[in-house]
């Protein structure tokens, strides 16, 4: 950060607003293997203790009348049993632990992220596309699990008229697999998106002439990023539960 | 419309030459960090599913449904209470119904007593009243008899004496008492 403030006094704005994206070693410079702790594992482990901490220290009286923390942890239990509960039916309340499982890691890695100087993990692709993957093929495999080749009527739509079906069914199952893409890059997109922005602006509040409005403007996409965070995360987990209901429920309906 | 916005600062920075030189455009397309990512966002992923799954989704569970026990418990607690409330407030109406007949009782008995006692002295009063009234006019009747009687009595003296005066000897007495008892009879 010092050296791009002289740098910009010097002559001419130094932008390096994907810097904070980047993967490095936690120890040592060496290159980056797969089993290299990275600032990747940091801020992963992070996220699994904080989550430890809100829903397993923080419930850990188990109180009838719940302290702050076990007040929070039980909200997000509501929240998401609600929205796997109501979205994608009761049928789908077996797999609430795995949106719940999805939901928790994205928010705080979201919100761990808006940290200065931390790693946003969900900004990734190779994170966020895992997830959708992962949801796309667990629907999938759920799906003529549950209902064996039947599970393929989804494509087809039995309320529409004969001629158009076909048509209905091609753009169907192109909107079925296009689903791990538009699921990934959202979350990854936005979150890298806010980043960017505030470093953009954060470059920019070294220069004298305009750093107040610089500020100014980071402050408040600071404030939007932190609603953006949460709303990505309940998006990823809701899109989850209607992607569940077409696995669980009748594909014929 | 931000993703833009990202990508146009981008295209902005890797054009400076120093940029360009040190990062080589977005880190997310930097393909040989794929696989530490998915490496440890797997192990991440799992770590959650089974803490979750295993520790605090079932507790934070059973804390909810003990809670909704606890409060169906109370709720049902404080409707017998409420049905025990309502039933004591009609014993106490009833027992308030009872005590203000048997007043009215009482008072209505003493009522009848009294009056009862009242007309026993009414009419022994009225008897003695009765008995009294009798002897008065009784008294009165003998006074009155011997009061006509004096009368008759000096009535026919003084005619004795005024035919007498007038007209000596020529009326005997006799006729004159006889004419003086016609006279009073008259």
């Amino acid at each position: 950060m010092a050296e791009e403030a002289h740098g910009a006094e010097e002559g001419g704005l130094v932008f390096h607003p994907m810097d904070q994206f980047i993967v490095k070693p936690l120890f040592g410079d060496g290159a980056v293997g797969m089993f290299t702790v990275t600032n990747v594992t940091l801020w992963m482990a992070i996220t699994v203790l904080c989550i430890v901490a809100l829903l397993v220290l923080g419930t850990s009286r188990r109180a009838t009348i719940p302290s702050r923390t076990q007040s929070v942890a039980e909200l997000a239990y509501g929240f998401i049993y609600k929205m796997v509960e109501d979205v994608a039916g009761k049928d789908a309340i077996p797999y609430f632990p795995a949106v719940m499982t999805l939901f928790m890691f994205i928010v705080f890695s979201n919100f761990l992220g808006l940290l200065p100087m931390s790693f946003t993990t969900t900004s990734h692709i190779a994170v966020t596309a895992v997830l959708a993957m992962a949801v796309f093929l667990f629907v999938t495999l759920l799906g003529f699990w549950k209902h064996g080749l039947s599970f393929l009527g989804i494509f087809w739509i039995t309320s529409a008229p004969l001629v158009l079906r076909p048509i209905l069914a091609l753009i169907e199952i192109i909107s079925y697999f296009v689903r791990p893409l538009s699921h990934s890059i959202r979350l990854a997109g936005n979150m890298m998106a806010g980043h960017a922005v505030i470093k953009v602006f954060a470059a920019f509040a070294a220069v004298l002439a305009i750093s107040p409005f610089a500020i100014v403007a980071i402050t408040a996409i600071y404030a939007l990023e932190v609603l953006v965070s949460f709303i990505q995360a309940y998006v990823f987990a809701i899109l989850t539960c209607v992607y569940l209901k077409d696995a669980v429920s009748d594909p014929h309906h | 419309m931000a993703t833009e916005t990202t990508t146009a600062e981008l295209g902005h920075g890797s054009g400076l030459p120093e940029t360009a030189a040190e990062a080589p455009g977005m880190p997310q397309l930097d393909f040989s960090t794929f696989s530490n990512q998915i490496f440890w966002l797997v192990i991440t992923m799992i770590v959650i599913y089974f803490v979750l799954s295993r520790i605090a989704l079932p507790r934070i569970g059973s804390v909810l449904a003990d809670r909704q026990g606890a409060i169906t418990n109370d709720i049902a607690a404080a409707e017998d209470l409420k049905q025990k409330a309502v039933e004591a407030e009609a014993a106490y109406n009833q027992a308030l119904i009872d005590a203000r007949a048997e007043a009215s009782r009482i008072v209505e008995d003493a009522k009848a007593g009294i009056k009862a006692d009242l007309d026993k002295a009414i009419a022994v009063a009225d008897a003695e009243i009765a008995a009294k009234s009798a002897e008065a006019e009784k008294a009165i009747g003998a006074i009155r008899a011997s009061a006509s009687e004096s009368a008759a009595e000096v009535a026919k003296d003084i005619a004795k004496d005024i035919v007498a005066a007038v007209a000596p000897g020529k009326i005997d007495a006799k006729s004159i008492t006889a004419a003086v008892t016609a006279k009073i009879k008259g």
